[in-house]
This record gives C-alpha cells, sequence and structure tokens, in this order.
C-alpha cells in the first residue's frame, strides 16, 4: 500500500513507534536502576520497559515492512 | 531546572520529566515532516481536497474513525463513564456501529458513483442549491466554529494538566495545523489522523490494562464501584455497570433516559446523521480509491470503534472505582464549573473531565506519560485539521465554485484552498479568543452543532431512497427539521419544566434532551419533505441517475471472495457488536 508517493504512511507510523519506544524504553530502565522517590502505582510491574520495549519492537517491524527500499522495490514488478 | 521546563511549571494534575517533553517535540515535528513531505502531492483539487481519491480501505477508515476520535472525545467521554457508568458506551456501540455499517453498505455507493465533493455537493445534484445553500453555510460556520472551541478546549486542558499558557497553547497548535493542512490538504490531514489513531492506542492502552490488574478484575472493579457508590449514598449503584437492563424506566439509570431514547433518539437518528451526512467523518471515506475500498472503510472504523470503549469508557469506571486523594480518601469528581472555579480550585477538586489525565497520571511514569500527553494533544490537533479540512472543502466548492465563480480554474481552486485554510486556521483562533471571554457560547455552539445533523439524515436519506422526494421538499423538510429543533432548544432553556413534553420525563438529563429533540426534528424534517414532494413537481428520472435508489446501477462485488467482501465482514462486525450487548446487558 502506498497512499502518498514513496514514502508509506505505515513507515511514518514505524518511526513514530520507534522513537518513542526508544524513549520510553531507556527510561523505563533508568527508572529501575534508579528508582524514583515519588512512584506511580504498580510501578514494581515496570510498565515503562515493557510497553516501551513493545512499541520499540513493532515499530521496528514497520520501518523495515514499509521501508522505502521496499515500497521502491514492490513499486517496480 | 532547565528554562524550558521552568516556562511549563505551575500548579498542575501532572508533571512532565524532560523525556516526556521529548516525546511531545518530536510528535511536532514528525507531522511538520508529513506536511513537507506531501507538499509535492497536492496539486490538482483532487489531491488537495480528496487527498487523490487514491486512499485505501485500511487508510481511509482510520481517517474516519480518528476524525471523531479527538481528545474532547476521549477526556468527554471518560468523563461521562465516570458520571453516567457504563451507559456512556452506547455512544461508541448502538451510537455509531449500526450506522457505520448503513454508510458502508447503503449510502457509500450513492456518495461514489455520483463523484461528490461533498455531501452539500450531493444535496446540490440532487435537491438543488437551495438545500446546498442551507447546508454548506451552516456546515462552514459550525466548522470553524468547533475548530476554535477546539482549540479553546485544548489550551485550558493543557492549563489545567500541565500549566501551559493558554495563548502558548493555542499559538503553537495552531500554527503546526495550519502549515500541515495548508501543504499537504487532506492527504497530510489523513495522515495525521492515522498517526493520531496509533498513537492514542500506544498512550492510553495501558491505563485500563493496568487498572484492571489493581482493581482485580472486571468483577473487582464492580464490587468496588458498587462500594464507593453505596458510601456516597448514590441510588441503584449497580446500575453504573449494565448497559440495557436499567433502561426500562427514566428513573431507574443514572442518565434519566429511557430505552426509547438510546434505540431511537441515539442509534436511529443521531448516530445515522453524524455517520452519514457529517461531511467532517464522510470526507475520509470519500478519499477511498474504489467503490469496494470505500464500503470496507466505514466497516474497518467500525471494528475498531468497538473497541475504543477499552481505553475512553474503562478508564472512567476504573476512575469511579479506584481514585483516592493523597490521604487516601475516596475521591469525588464533581461538574467541570464547579471544579474549575475559584472556590473548586481552593479545595482542589477535579472535574469529571479530568478523570482520564488523572489514570494517566496515576500508572505512567516518565516517557509513558509524555506518550499520553502527546495522544492528548495529536487528538486535539487532528480535531482541528479535520475541521478545518472539511470547512475549506466545503468553501471552495460549495460557496466560492457554487454560487461566486462558476469557472474556476482547478489550479485556482488549489491555490485558494491553501489561503483559506491559513484563514480558517485564524478565524479558529479568534473563536478561541471569543470562547475564552464568554464560556456560555461553548454549550450554545455544541448544541447548534447538533441541531443541523439529524434533519440533514432525513433529507439526505429520503434523498437517496426515494425518488419522489422533490427539490422544493428537501429544502423546505430541511429548514423546518432545523428551526424545529433551535425552537425545541429555546423552549426548553425559556421553560425548564417543558422537559416533560421535549424529552417525555422531567428527570431528562442534557443526554437525554439532544437524543430527544433530535428525534422529533428528523420525523418532522421526513413529515414536511413527503407532504410538500406530494404536493410538488418531482424531477425526471434522468435528473436522478446516479443518486437515487432503483437508478443507479451498483456494481457487485462478484470477483472478490467472501474474506474481502463487504457484506461478510459488515456481518461479523453486526455480530461481534450483538455479543458486546449481551455480555455488558
Amino acid at each position: 500500500m502506498n497512499s502518498g508517493g514513496n514514502l508509506s504512511i505505515w513507515f511514518f507510523i514505524g518511526v513514530s513507534l520507534l522513537v518513542n519506544g526508544v524513549l520510553i524504553f531507556g527510561s523505563g530502565i533508568y527508572e529501575a536502576i534508579y528508582p524514583p522517590v515519588n512512584k506511580v502505582v504498580l510501578y514494581d510491574l515496570h510498565a515503562t520497559i515493557w510497553w516501551g520495549g513493545f512499541l520499540l519492537v513493532l515499530g521496528l517491524v514497520y520501518c523495515i515492512r514499509f521501508s522505502p527500499a521496499r515500497e521502491r522495490a514492490r513499486a517496480g514488478k | 531546572m532547565n528554562p524550558a521546563l521552568l516556562f511549563f511549571s505551575g500548579s498542575t494534575l501532572v508533571h512532565l520529566a524532560p523525556v516526556d517533553l521529548v516525546v511531545i517535540i518530536f510528535y511536532f515535528a514528525l507531522v511538520l515532516a508529513i506536511g513537507l513531505y506531501l507538499k509535492g502531492q497536492a496539486n490538482t483539487g483532487d489531491d488537495f481536497f480528496m487527498a487523490g481519491r487514491e486512499m485505501t480501505a485500511w487508510v481511509a477508515g482510520l481517517a474516519f474513525l480518528s476524525a471523531n476520535l479527538g481528545s474532547l472525545e476521549l477526556m468527554g467521554w471518560a468523563g461521562n463513564s465516570y458520571k453516567y457508568g457504563i451507559l456512556a458506551a452506547h455512544w461508541y456501540w448502538i451510537g455509531a456501529i449500526p450506522a457505520m455499517l448503513f454508510l458502508a453498505l447503503v449510502m457509500m455507493p450513492f456518495y461514489h458513483i455520483c463523484k461528490t465533493h461533498s455531501v452539500p455537493g450531493y444535496l446540490k445534484l440532487r435537491f438543488g442549491p437551495g438545500a446546498q445553500a442551507i447546508s454548506s453555510i451552516s456546515f462552514a460556520l459550525m466548522t470553524v466554529l468547533m475548530s476554535g472551541i477546539n482549540m479553546y478546549a485544548m489550551a485550558v486542558v493543557m492549563k489545567v494538566v500541565l500549566g501551559w499558557d493558554l495563548n502558548f497553547s493555542i499559538l503553537i497548535s495552531s500554527v503546526t495545523v495550519a502549515i500541515y493542512v495548508a501543504l499537504g490538504g487532506l492527504r497530510s490531514a489523513i495522515f495525521n489522523e492515522v498517526l493520531q489513531f496509533f498513537l492514542i492506542w500506544a498512550g492510553a492502552l495501558l491505563i485500563p490494562i493496568l487498572g484492571l490488574i489493581e482493581a482485580g478484575g472486571w468483577s473487582g472493579m464492580k464490587a468496588k464501584i458498587i462500594q464507593n457508590l453505596s458510601e456516597q449514598h448514590v441510588a441503584n449503584p449497580g446500575s453504573y455497570t449494565h448497559l440495557w437492563s436499567t433502561l426500562g424506566n427514566f428513573s431507574d439509570n443514572p442518565m434519566g433516559i429511557n430505552w426509547v431514547g438510546i434505540v431511537f433518539g441515539l442509534g436511529a437518528v443521531i448516530a445515522m446523521g453524524y455517520w452519514t451526512t457529517d461531511f467532517l467523518v464522510v470526507q475520509r471515506v470519500l478519499s477511498a480509491k474504489d467503490l469496494r475500498s470505500a464500503k470496507l472503510a466505514p466497516i474497518i472504523g467500525a471494528g475498531f470503534k468497538m473497541m475504543v470503549p477499552f481505553i475512553v469508557i474503562l478508564p472512567g469506571l476504573l476512575g469511579l472505582a479506584l481514585l483516592r486523594d493523597p490521604a487516601g480518601h475516596l475521591m469525588r469528581l464533581v461538574p467541570a464549573d464547579l471544579a474549575w472555579s475559584p472556590a473548586g480550585q481552593a479545595q482542589g477538586l477535579h472535574g469529571y473531565d479530568e478523570v482520564l489525565p488523572l489514570m494517566l497520571a496515576r500508572y505512567c511514569g516518565p516517557g509513558l506519560l509524555g506518550l499520553g500527553i502527546t495522544a492528548l494533544v495529536a487528538g486535539f490537533m487532528s480535531g482541528m485539521a479535520g475541521n478545518v479540512s472539511a470547512f475549506t472543502t466545503v468553501l471552495i466548492y460549495d460557496i466560492y465554485g457554487a454560487f461566486i465563480n462558476k469557472d474556476a480554474s482547478d489550479e485556482k481552486k488549489v491555490t485558494l484552498g491553501r489561503w483559506w485554510t491559513i484563514l480558517g486556521v485564524v478565524i479558529s483562533i479568534g473563536t478561541a479568543y471569543l470562547v475564552m471571554h464568554a464560556q456560555s457560547i461553548m454549550d450554545y455552539v455544541q448544541s447548534l452543532f447538533s441541531f443541523f445533523i439529524a434533519p440533514l439524515f432525513g433529507t439526505v436519506i429520503l434523498g437517496m431512497l426515494w425518488k419522489r422526494a422533490t427539490p422544493a421538499g428537501g429544502w423546505s423538510g430541511l429548514l423546518a427539521g432545523t428551526l424545529s429543533s433551535v425552537g425545541m432548544y429555546g423552549w426548553v432553556k425559556a421553560d425548564p419544566t417543558a422537559v416533560r413534553y421535549v424529552a417525555l420525563s422531567l428527570q431528562a438529563q442534557d443526554q437525554a434532551q439532544n437524543m430527544f429533540r433530535a428525534l422529533w426534528s428528523c420525523l418532522i424534517c421526513v413529515i414536511v419533505t413527503v407532504v410538500v414532494s406530494m404536493i410538488t413537481k418531482p424531477k425526471p428520472d434522468s435528473e436522478l441517475k446516479d443518486l437515487v435508489y432503483g437508478l443507479t446501477p451498483i456494481p457487485r462485488d462478484e470477483n472478490v471472495s467472501m474474506f474481502h467482501s463487504p457484506v461478510f465482514w459488515g456481518a461479523v462486525v453486526a455480530v461481534v457488536f450483538v455479543i458486546l450487548q449481551i455480555i455488558f446487558w
């Protein structure tokens, strides 16, 4: 699917998820090493780490699956 | 402290860490980058106003849903579920799903085949310039006002939640929206709506997951709600978690409504009117690349719409079960005007609409909090962008192109479209400041907006399904329905006891009044249209080809497999919808 030139909309989605995933996952790791004074409820579940990791992986999958190179190759077929 | 953080400091609901600000700034950079990237692909009228009519079913479907999934919607309905309980889910299920399926399988072929650019454009083809003029002028006016209200509401929320300055929020959001819509047109608005859809799920999905873990699952949450409401001596606390079983009588549920208002007022009129004739959402589906995609898009939207209560209604219910103040006492949210009054602020009260940010702050640490706030900002901005892009299209095609310069070239329309996008944003800013100084306008305009939707549905559906409906019938029915709705609203404002006639019960709350007013105004529109049509001359069949049922050859999906068939997926969505009603009965 390509709804707008060489870059698919799903590629932009992937970039967004990937960057946010990296930032949130990194923040979660930092918090695990240096626990904050005021903790959120259910802090011990470390949602920031696993949710950030999930977004990171999902973003990576979208970025690869809808990368500009793959889109060009698909359009050339 | 970081200077940027100092700028955003103050007495606030949540406090952002530097990583949260990075997440928010990245979002603004990305939407501007998308606008710049798409600039080169918005050269013709179809490109700029209809996104080239080349969107796939998935993109059009997610944009169709996201155009409605703004932050006012998210925060407002989370607040409503705190106030009214699970009854608020009706606005996502019976108040959306049947109408979306009806649009997909019954109405979309007519919109798509006649190649209209807008809903007022369809009315022109079917009923002539009179109905088009009423519809387009009221739509353009209301749309740009709603955009301003969106802008003001976002600024207020950002002030309450984050302590941001009102002028700063209005300026930064309006400039960003003006740039990316003026550059890329509808395509840019749609791209950002799909991005917003993902951000909303990524930012909000953790709240119900963690909330249910804390509450001890669905049954634990129900038990806590009943216990908390019983402590506060709320009547009939069990009704907060039942969808249908309390709708037999007006007094059995917190909304003061019965099943007639929900099924006929909400499901059959307001929802049908909004999802099938409000050009803000229909424009997204009109951008689909072919008829099958145009039919599948609302069905895909309906599939995801059914899941939205998980991130909107459930957090409201969880707030009812779990929210406590720092001292451990049960927290009771109050109406916004009380919460934001000087007395309310002094007591540290919070409004119903703050339940979602409160739950966000409860579970989300640095990074996640930024993503949640970004989801809210994205929702506000795409709400504004949706209004501005629909406003520009109607203005250019249905006012300028239809009445001022019928021979305008495509190039001129695109140039004007870019300028009117910027002007639309400037008018929205003016509206935002107008509302800031006279907040009661907000209530009136939101009610005004609903005045046009219910009668418009009566006019459009008769136009599509009944070839005997005449131009005079359509025009007069639309006018009569709209005026009667305004009249009923004014009647109840002047004499509050009139609610017993308009909404059939003195206990009817605002939402219940809206349902019944919509029902009556649509019925009046239909009756007037039918009566006037019967005594006036109809259009010949040759002029109704591709516009009316029976005179429009609708292509069949003969060569597609069952799994690509809109009818099959429509049936799947309908079955899941029925199952949900039974589960939460």
